[in-house]
């Protein structure tokens, strides 16, 4: 039986408890001649509700609990005394048994997997008949508890409605579990990593060179030094990608803003927000295919000796155009926020339009400006895609942008989609890297918001 | 107090007229550089998409054989009684079609040219036998593809040796190319001439439709929560920071989480679109919160009042007032989340969706691959089709973005009401 | 005319004490309208306006809310301009120029005929910075030590000097509602102007900082033309030796100022100034 079929079941259970309430309460209603404390459709959710929370929440437990089971089961059969031990010919077979089991495959490769077949079969019916038969009694139990409860005077709205604020609060609830997971997860495995290399020589080390195939649990802790990577970082996503958008951003900003007429702000500002819907793969596509070989016969033009496809430069400049728009929507919201007495101040002294932009209107929404370009930094030293696809793996502290560089993002992506394995050192590096850019793009985000809100204030 | 009159005031001197010019002068500099800063950015865009759509102009297109089949001369019969298509194409494959069909391609090009058809031509032909068996009978004529070394021929890279072979092919009327429907049907192969990118799209729509499942009910009831529930104290701003806060938070990090956690609860569905779908809900909910809450605020108290006033508990106010009239707001951010799951590709790099999938998904819990993963696992192939095929998916994936989007601000402006 | 309701209100006591300003010699008018309109898209706001503006005086206008006295004020320095569905017909003159002329350069204009706001509005800089603004981005101070003396030198005629002289370098946006005011009106005498606008400048100041202000400018009178708009009939009795009663966007009267509140030539002047409307 499968899950879609076994929740399919329990909705149908549920719509039969919501009608049998229903005319239940209905019926109690024209006896009291309609004094009752509820109306009937309260009644009805009350009883589908009591039908269909509890076992669904039984079928989620009963789907973990049932696998174990049915493994332990076939374990126990005689066909399986001739299993290897462990590891991941074991895995396999019991992996092809069971879709053979549950019809998914036609047959199977390894011969010794064929024996366990038939155990497999009798173990998934036998565990698929508790389940349906628990179910349906939990199913009818919960009704028959709602249905003892159904009188005239029983407040069946309260509860419900109780019911829907808590689904409400446990749905909110979700985003801080969410923001828990990260964190516990990551300073978790940032910590097994930490035991293996010490955190100073992650710091502040400047060699990076992984082997995820020989680090294993005993790495050499100088060769996890992240300091080019997070230059790299630095390089491409603040300093080039930030040469690239802040000023063409901001005169964006300014132009729509200031300048503009209404009917070419309403069609030129759209466009210019198409540049952050792009996908980021589409991007790092285009850097890759156009930009980078651009860029090297840029360099060879310039006499430069075997230039890098794999620029700095290339992904540095296409990250700062995917950025245009996160500069120029918070410089245009900021400048908007100034009041307009102080143009106006600026305009009856005499001054001229750029004058007054770049010394009263400027200055004053400069905190929102700020506040803007960091959360756009916050999104480029993020970026993954662009770096992946045209920036390089090899770790290098240059500045020369014609030279090839890798990132904090760029290395996760290549320690963690590997053969590897979870405890390596090479997977627990990129754990801690990513800890590491989640509090850096944290501490930015918060201090931008702050910025914003305490600015905000300042013109209210 | 007048006979301190000064003889001419600073603002009418000549030097002053003389600055005023410099400074009209700067403000039309100033004012020419704020439109050529966004005709420069709108321009790199035009410049992306437009490269975009002429590589993928022939991605679109197929290089192919003309190759007639006589049936009569060597007849093969369609099985009535098979089960599915692929029963009917192992039976075909039996009867010798593979053979036949070099044969027939011999008789009409040469072994020359017989040996650039594709490997994989027979099948094709047996699959469109198997949907219509009275292609089996007489002469028939089929458009197949080519091997990927005279595609390249043809479009002028590849080897010098087979350019010749082309030119006589495409003069005989042999050799075309032709428009490729069967792109957007086919799934992930290793010859570019057999590509296809149903499997991805497949894929993405399943993951998609798991996205939406999970971050539309909690992103909006946690919306209604925020906005009309949830009493001022620590507790609530704790929720809203974290709501903020991981709108922000890099995507990549979402794709840790999901390697860390979802991974250790379903270890066996590595590159399943549930775990993909779970994962970019978790990245989607903050968005369709913001949103949702923006849309909320927008309904005025007014109406708030009047529902109360007549005595309907607060979950009424909400579920019969509220949320209808913010209901477009949350759609319309709900779709443009939705735009930005459907693009991302670095989370689902983590948690494994990057395997080689060749044929479709049937459920959430199979092997899938994702159009922008599909995009990204092309891009490493270096060979002219490929390039083009990268390009066209990214045709796909755009004009699948343009109508999300477009829907989106469709909604918002026939629904954006006046209060 | 009805003469001796007039006479007797303390309105036309505190004129009494002006008539001794109002009869200086005087040279040519520094600015002069005819037949002014202004139109914000089809509504008429100003009618047919006919006004001269000396500098040896202060010329007030008067009149209930909305009757186009902002309006008119900003014509004559052309800040309707930012307003696009504004549009201007007549002419005003300023030294015999029209300003709406074609040659007139509106940023030159400006810098002759400055505006003090209703709401104190500082930039969010300095004090010096405030004062220093004007004179900078008209390239009058040739250095620093010019920069200074300017930026003492209106501060004093404001009257601001020696309140702010020890904190130069403090935010214009930290002083009281009337020193921000103060150093608005300092800011607009940075570049010398010849005529200043004031669009009721007092009417977010308390009683104390209307004084203040009221000295300050009786003392700039003669240097600079002053035309105040005001909703305070009393301060416009105190404060102009001019003045114009504006009543839905037509003039109605103007005149001496002693003789608009003591003896007015119209009716609708007469009940406004008896508090008949307001």
């Amino acid at each position: 039986m499968s899950a879609s079929t076994l929740i399919l079941l329990v909705l149908g259970l549920g719509l039969a408890g919501w009608l049998a309430a229903r005319s239940r309460a209905t019926m109690f209603r024209r006896e009291s001649k309609g004094r009752i404390a509820s109306l009937p459709t309260y009644h009805a959710w009350y009883a589908a509700l009591w039908i269909v929370i509890p076992t669904l929440l039984f079928a989620l437990v009963w789907g973990q609990i049932a696998d174990q089971l049915v493994i332990q089961q076939v374990l126990a059969s005689p066909a399986a005394s001739e299993l290897p031990a462990f590891g991941m010919q074991r895995e396999t077979m019991l992996a092809e048994a069971r879709a053979v089991a549950t019809g998914a495959a036609p047959g199977v490769f390894n011969p010794e997997a064929a024996g366990l077949v038939q155990p497999f079969e009798d173990a998934l019916t036998r565990y698929n008949i508790i389940g349906l038969v628990v179910t349906l009694l939990i199913a009818l139990a919960g009704g028959a508890w709602a249905f003892l409860r159904l009188k005239p005077d029983f407040r069946a709205h309260t509860r419900v409605e109780r019911t829907v604020m808590m689904a409400l609060l446990i749905a909110s609830l979700v985003a801080i579990l969410t923001t828990l997971g990260i964190v516990a997860s990551l300073v978790f495995e940032t910590i097994r990593f930490f035991g293996m290399v010490n955190p100073i020589d992650f710091l502040t080390g400047i060699h990076w060179s992984p082997n995820p195939m020989t680090d294993g649990s005993n790495p050499d802790p100088d060769r996890y030094g992240a300091v080019p990577l997070f230059w790299g970082t630095f390089f491409i996503g603040v300093v080039i990608a930030m040469i690239v958008a802040i000023p063409l951003g901001m005169m964006s900003a300014i132009y729509l803003n200031q300048y503009a007429a209404p009917r070419v702000r309403t069609w030129l500002k759209p466009a210019l927000e198409i540049l952050a819907g792009v996908p980021t793969v589409v991007y790092g596509y285009f850097a890759a295919l156009t930009i980078a070989p651009a860029i090297r016969d840029f360099a060879i033009m310039l006499g430069v000796q075997n230039p890098s496809s794999e620029s700095a430069l290339a992904a540095g400049l296409v990250m700062g155009v995917m950025i245009i728009p996160f500069v120029s929507s918070m410089a245009d919201d900021s400048i908007a926020a100034v009041p307009q007495a102080m143009k106006d101040g600026s305009l009856a002294m005499g001054a001229t339009q750029n004058e007054t932009i770049k010394r009263v209107l400027v200055p004053a929404a400069l905190p929102g400006i700020v506040a803007g370009i960091m959360l756009a930094i916050s999104r480029a030293i993020g970026e993954t895609m662009i770096v992946v696809m045209a920036a390089s793996a090899t770790a290098r502290l240059s500045a020369n942008p014609l030279e090839a560089m890798t990132t904090v993002t760029y290395q996760i992506v290549a320690n963690l989609t590997g053969e590897a394995s979870m405890d390596s050192a090479s997977t627990l590096a990129a754990f801690a890297l990513g800890f590491v850019l989640f509090l850096v793009t944290l501490v930015l985000n918060i201090i931008a918001l702050r910025i914003v809100k305490r600015f905000r204030e300042a013109y209210e | 107090m007048s006979d301190m009159v000064e003889n001419i005031r600073p603002t009418r001197t000549p030097a002053f007229e003389a600055r005023l010019k410099k400074r009209y002068a700067s403000e039309r500099r100033f004012k020419a550089l704020g439109l050529g800063a966004i005709l420069f950015s709108i321009a790199v865009l035009v410049f992306l998409l437009v490269t975009m759509a002429l590589n993928g102009f022939g991605g679109f297109q197929r290089t192919e054989l003309r190759v007639p089949v006589d049936f009569a001369a060597a007849p093969v019969s369609v099985p009535a009684d098979a089960a599915d298509e692929r029963a009917v194409v192992q039976s075909l494959e039996r009867q010798g079609l593979r053979d036949i069909i070099t044969f027939s391609a011999t008789e009409a090009f040469g072994e020359e040219g017989a040996a650039q058809l594709n490997s994989e031509s027979w099948r094709i032909v047996a699959q469109e036998i198997a949907e219509d068996p009275s292609l089996a009978r007489g002469q028939q004529e089929f458009w197949l593809p080519t091997s990927e070394d005279l595609a390249s021929a043809y479009a002028g890279d590849g080897s010098a040796e087979l350019q010749p072979l082309a030119q006589q092919l495409t003069e005989q009327g042999h050799l075309e190319d032709n428009l490729d429907l069967g792109f957007l049907e086919r799934a992930d192969a290793t010859d570019p001439q057999l590509v296809g990118i149903w499997g991805a799209l497949k894929g993405s729509i399943l993951t998609m439709i798991v996205t939406l499942l999970l971050a539309f009910p909690i992103g909006v009831l946690a919306a209604l929560y925020l906005e009309e529930y949830a009493p001022k104290n620590r507790w609530t701003d704790l929720i809203e920071v974290s709501i903020n806060n991981l709108a922000a938070v890099p995507s990549i990090i979402f794709g840790l989480l999901g390697l860390a956690v979802f991974l250790w609860i379903f270890p066996s569905y590595r590159s399943a679109p549930l775990i993909g779908g779970m994962t970019l809900a978790l990245m989607t909910m903050p968005v369709i919160v913001i949103a949702g809450r923006n849309a909320i605020k927008a309904v005025p108290p007014s109406i708030r009042d009047g529902a109360l006033a007549i005595g309907a508990s607060p979950v009424q106010v909400v579920f019969h007032h509220v949320l209808p009239l913010a209901l477009p707001g949350i759609l319309t951010g709900t779709i443009i989340g939705m735009a930005r799951a459907l693009g991302e590709t670095a989370p689902l790099l983590l948690i494994g969706m990057r395997a080689f999938v060749a044929s479709p998904p049937q459920g959430f819990t199979d092997n899938a691959t994702v159009l922008p993963m599909q995009i990204f696992l092309w891009s490493d192939e270096i060979d002219r089709g490929f390039v083009e095929r990268t390009s066209a998916a990214i045709i796909v994936l755009l004009v699948f973005l343009l109508l999300m989007n477009g829907l989106a601000i469709y909604l918002r402006n026939r629904f954006e009401k006046k209060w | 005319m009805v003469m001796s309701e007039a006479t007797d209100s303390p309105l036309a006591s505190q004129a009494q004490k002006s008539l001794e300003h109002e009869n200086i010699e005087t040279g040519e008018p520094k600015m002069r309208a005819r037949d002014v309109d202004v139109y914000y898209g089809q509504k008429k706001a100003i009618d047919g306006v006919n006004i001269d503006v000396f500098t040896e005086f202060v010329t007030a206008f008067i009149g209930p809310s909305g009757c186009g006295k902002s309006t008119f004020l900003r014509a004559l320095n052309r800040m309707n301009d930012t307003i696009p569905s504004a549009r201007v017909t007549g002419t005003i003159e300023l030294d015999g120029e029209d300003i709406y002329a074609s040659g007139m350069d509106v940023v030159q204009l400006r810098a002759r005929v400055g505006m003090v706001f209703q709401k104190p509005n500082p930039f969010p800089k300095s004090i010096y910075e405030n004062i220093a603004y004007g004179p900078k981005i008209h390239g009058l101070a040739e250095n620093k030590a010019d920069l200074d003396v300017m930026v003492e030198k209106s501060l004093r005629r404001a009257g601001l000097w020696e309140e702010v002289k020890d904190r130069l370098d403090d935010s214009g946006t930290a002083l009281s509602g009337g020193q921000q005011q103060r150093l608005c009106i300092a800011r607009a005498i940075a570049v010398d102007p010849e005529v200043i606008l004031m669009d009721e400048p007092c009417s977010a100041l308390d009683p104390i900082a209307t004084a203040k202000i009221e000295e300050l400018i009786d003392e700039l009178r003669g240097r600079y033309g002053i035309v105040i708009v005001t909703h305070s009939m009393q301060q416009a009795a105190r404060v102009s030796q001019r003045t114009a009663f504006f009543h839905l966007g037509h003039l109605v009267e103007y005149g001496h100022t002693s003789d608009i509140f003591t003896n007015p030539a119209e009716k609708r002047t007469q009940d406004y100034i008896t508090g008949r409307y307001g």
